[in-house]
């Protein structure tokens, strides 16, 4: 069971793992659009 | 567009939740192999996502070298990028599959070395797309994607043609399974399909911000007045 559970745990670390650095890199880029924006 | 993204997030999610129910409680324990059969609920679906989304990369490619189409080179870099987080869950969970069956986590089988090369060819694009600063690196990274996916029906056919000690296929290969491993093995199918196109999407929507962000980068500097460079 302990090797089911480490695949499918490790999966979805993977996944949310990496949604998570979508999530950050469209908050920078944002972030930069907004600035760029502002100095304009 | 926007809209349908956050119920597709939903409908995406409420299948995958039910595919983990399919997967975990409904289908049946495996006679010879026990629990860790069910490991193949995620790890053939991750690599059907991960071919599918390379198959996407392979014919953006093919679209940005024929019509030089800035959203196809963007969508191109989107499929590769998810599907190689798909083909790592594939190359995780075959090896834990592995150890409590064949006792070895690791084998240079020709199924396990082919998907290694698929990766190894896919991270390689991505590295180039990340640190190449020529004008050229979407022709390249195009081209290398072309190349790229010979490998697929490599990988595909590698275990009907050759003697391999990867498991030959159960489903359109001669094997019968039980309605309800059937069940959950397409449940699991679907929703890892929807999962992954889902992702791409989102991926692709970045990359276009990316761009989008860098050009008006590009024009800022250029209209900037020469005493403030």
């Amino acid at each position: 069971m302990s090797y089911l559970y480490a695949a499918y745990i490790l999966t979805w670390v993977i996944h949310i793992g990496y949604i998570g650095t979508l999530f950050r890199r469209y908050r920078r880029l944002r972030q930069e659009m907004e600035q760029l924006k502002q100095d304009h | 567009m926007k809209r349908a993204f956050p119920i597709l997030t939903i409908l995406t999610a409420a299948l995958l939740i039910y595919g983990l129910y399919q997967a975990l409680l409904v289908a049946p324990t495996e006679e010879t192999m026990g629990d860790v059969q069910r490991i193949f609920y995620y790890h053939v679906p991750s690599a059907w996502t991960a071919g599918v989304l390379f198959f996407v990369n392979f014919l953006a490619s093919i679209a940005y070298l024929v019509w030089r189409n800035t959203k196809a080179d963007a969508l191109a870099v989107a499929a590769a990028e998810v599907g190689v987080v798909f083909c790592t869950i594939v190359l995780v969970t075959g090896p834990i599959w592995a150890r409590p069956v064949w006792g070895i986590w690791w084998t240079w089988d020709l199924r396990l070395t082919l998907t290694l090369v698929l990766w190894l060819i896919y991270v390689s694009y991505l590295l180039l797309r990340r640190f190449s600063t020529s004008g050229q690196t979407p022709v390249i990274a195009a081209v290398l994607a072309i190349f790229g996916t010979l490998d697929i029906p490599l990988v595909y056919f590698s275990i009907w043609f050759f003697r391999t000690q990867h498991p030959q296929p159960v489903i359109g290969g001669g094997g019968s399974l039980d309605p309800r491993m059937l069940n959950a093995f397409l449940v699991n199918l679907v929703a890892f399909t929807c999962f992954g196109a889902l992702v791409c999407w989102a991926r692709y929507r970045l990359e276009i911000l990316r761009r989008e962000v860098e050009e008006t980068q590009a024009l800022e500097s250029l209209l900037e007045p020469r005493s403030a460079r």
